[in-house]
């Protein structure tokens, strides 16, 4: 027998209370796991744009275009090393249901603005550059929808139609890429700007956004300021802010989930700790004369202390760790379906730590009180001897 | 090398009080009190004359006003409360009037628990809780809890306890006051047993005179103080 024996037994001592605990923990524990990981996934984004990367979008919103003669006037200001202009496709394969996140790009300035989130070989690169209808696909489109190198697809948008009248466009795959970090999407396609703006029916000359790399982030603000300065007053008025900006309001437009997360998880810990808390005091109370023996067979106030903590940190970890479990397995399960609102939806293994930290937290919170109790109790008073 | 005459408790001068409200109780002012190594003493007395207090502070588990208090050479009153939770585990065996067992834990985990505190390895501590249980009578309950034994059986377990860690004092309060008559003296037995044989100092607190006749000798506690009465034979 140890410690651990008895902090085990005095746990489930009754054991629908300790059940109906633990269940309560491991739901709490399931929601944070799911609520953080979908938080996380839509800030991805955030996470991988580099800090000498801004974008140049319409100053009404997002959804404004701009002139793609503002790609050259950019490229022409003091600071400027590298840009590529952007237009959504709205585009989707067969059928409207299968959303396909496709970009139009000028391929070779594409490639080289996002070198440091992927990988592309040199055939893909030149390949790209090359076939005026050449789509360069990302590695888990490609694996979703079993393309390879050399497919003709269709691809449809929701927004524009050909000249011809003709609501699809035929793209060649003529390359793929991986990611270079875990945070880069490769859910995603890359079609030559030229082709798609001399065939659309309307839209012509107009680009959605310009991502645009500084020689260095010491100078973005100069840089920004120079650029928006540069159109004020005119039809396209923009404003120019990080990458990291403005995947936050990229994201922000589907909801503020990270105050979701808080509100939720906030809710529901609070809740847990004081239905957890309550029941560590009355728990403890129970075994007031219990206590009261072993501290007179020798035991020592720290050492009862550390039991009890240690209860009521087991009882996190017994709730929580499933919890997490529960988590991984429904992410797991939506993770087909939500694979283009949120690509990279997963359990982290820093969220993971993270709860595993929560859980240990939880678990001394709700114990310090009744552990200090017991650890402060007289004998005489447990035993109900004076 | 110390001998059945060596003193192993001696109170003098033991001053104790308890405050009620705006009251202040005296039950001890001036006690004394020597007891032999190896002695087996029942302490009688009416309700509220001081005795299961008395037990208390010879076991550390309170602490006097005034006075000192000397056990086996080593005096508890100085101690602090961590140094008292020590001595309690290695020097002093405590057996309950409701044996106070660990209902989640078997026999022989609730024997198990005072060598908790020591530095012996699992081996050396299954031996020495089955030695306990043997000397007891219940090597066949090791693996019974509480609540599947009688209420002498849990006694016996709690004698076990007492006994593991071979303290050389032993306090009992009231051992046989929740037992009929044949267990009771089963158990007072037992405790003749552990004085006789294994040499331990014994102080028993009791109600019982059929109980008290199994110790050498028997203290009355009237008033806070003690009037050694002669047992029959």
């Amino acid at each position: 027998m140890n410690d651990l024996l008895m902090i085990r037994k005095n746990l489930f001592r009754r054991r629908l209370r300790a059940i109906l605990m633990i269940v309560s923990i491991l739901i709490a524990f399931a929601i944070y796991g799911v609520l953080a990981s979908f938080e996380r996934a839509f800030n991805a984004g955030q996470e991988r744009a580099t800090p000498d990367r801004l974008v140049v979008l319409n100053k009404i919103n997002l959804s404004q275009p701009l002139p793609i003669s503002y790609y050259s006037r950019v490229g022409a200001v003091d600071g400027v090393a590298q840009l590529s202009p952007i237009s959504w496709l709205g585009g989707y394969y067969r059928e409207p249901k299968n959303f396909i996140s496709a970009f139009a790009v000028y391929p070779e300035d594409w490639m080289k603005l996002r070198d440091s989130d992927f990988v592309f070989s040199q055939d893909a690169r030149t390949a790209f550059a090359r076939e005026r209808t050449g789509a360069l696909v990302g590695a888990r489109m490609m694996e979703k929808w079993g393309w390879k190198v050399g497919d003709r697809i269709p691809i449809s948008s929701s927004i524009y139609a050909q000249k011809s009248g003709a609501r699809a466009w035929d793209f060649t795959i003529v390359g793929s890429f991986t990611p270079r970090i875990p945070q880069a999407d490769t859910n995603i396609m890359l079609v030559g700007y030229d082709y798609f703006n001399e065939t659309r029916s309307f839209g012509k000359d107009l680009i959605n956004w310009l991502m645009l790399r500084t020689t260095s982030a010491a100078v973005n603000e100069r840089v920004g300021n120079t650029i928006d300065g540069m159109f004020a007053n005119s039809p396209y008025e923009t404003t120019t802010d990080s990458e990291k900006a403005f995947q936050k309001s990229f994201a922000a437009q589907l909801g503020n989930v990270a105050l979701i997360v808080e509100l939720v998880v906030g809710a529901a810990f609070v809740t847990i700790l004081m239905i957890v808390g309550n029941t560590m005091v009355m728990s403890v109370r129970e075994r007031t004369r219990e206590i009261g023996v072993l501290k007179t067979l020798g035991f020592p106030g720290g050492r009862i202390l550390r039991m009890v903590l240690g209860e009521s940190i087991l009882l996190a970890l017994i709730g929580g760790l499933p919890g997490l479990g529960v988590a991984m397995l429904l992410i797991t399960q939506v993770r087909g379906s939500l694979m283009n609102f949120v690509p990279t939806l997963t359990l982290y293994p820093d969220i993971a730590v993270g709860a595993i930290g929560l859980m240990i937290l939880l678990g001394f919170i709700t114990g310090l009180l009744p552990a200090l109790g017991a650890m402060r109790l007289r004998i005489v008073t447990a035993l109900g001897r004076n | 090398m110390s001998s059945a005459s060596d003193p192993m408790i001696g109170i003098v001068d033991l001053r104790k009080t308890f405050t009620k409200g705006k009251e202040t109780i005296t039950i001890f002012d001036g006690l004394n009190l020597a007891i032999p190594k190896a002695d087996f003493v029942a302490v009688m007395g009416p309700s509220g004359s001081g005795k299961t207090t008395l037990l208390n502070l010879l076991g550390g588990i309170d602490c006097c006003d005034a006075g000192t208090i000397e056990i086996a050479g080593i005096r508890i009153d100085r101690l602090s409360e961590g140094q008292l939770a020590h001595w309690r585990a290695s020097h002093v065996g405590f057996v309950f009037q409701f044996y106070n067992l660990m209902q989640m834990l078997t026999a022989a985990q609730n024997v198990e628990l005072p060598l908790l505190l020591t530095r012996l390895g699992g081996k050396a501590r299954r031996e020495r809780v089955e030695a306990a249980l043997a000397v007891v009578g219940l090597s066949d309950r090791l693996k019974h809890y509480p609540k599947e034994m009688s209420g002498g059986q849990q006694q016996r377990v709690a004698i076990a306890r007492a006994i593991v860690s071979d303290p050389e004092l032993l306090l009992c309060d009231e051992p046989t006051g929740d037992l009929d008559r044949r267990t009771a003296d089963e158990i007072l037995s037992i405790l003749q047993l552990l004085n006789r044989d294994f040499g331990k100092t014994i102080v028993m607190v009791t109600h019982d005179p059929a109980a008290a006749q199994y110790a050498r000798r028997a203290l009355h506690l009237d008033k806070g103080h003690f009037i050694e009465k002669e047992l029959a034979a």
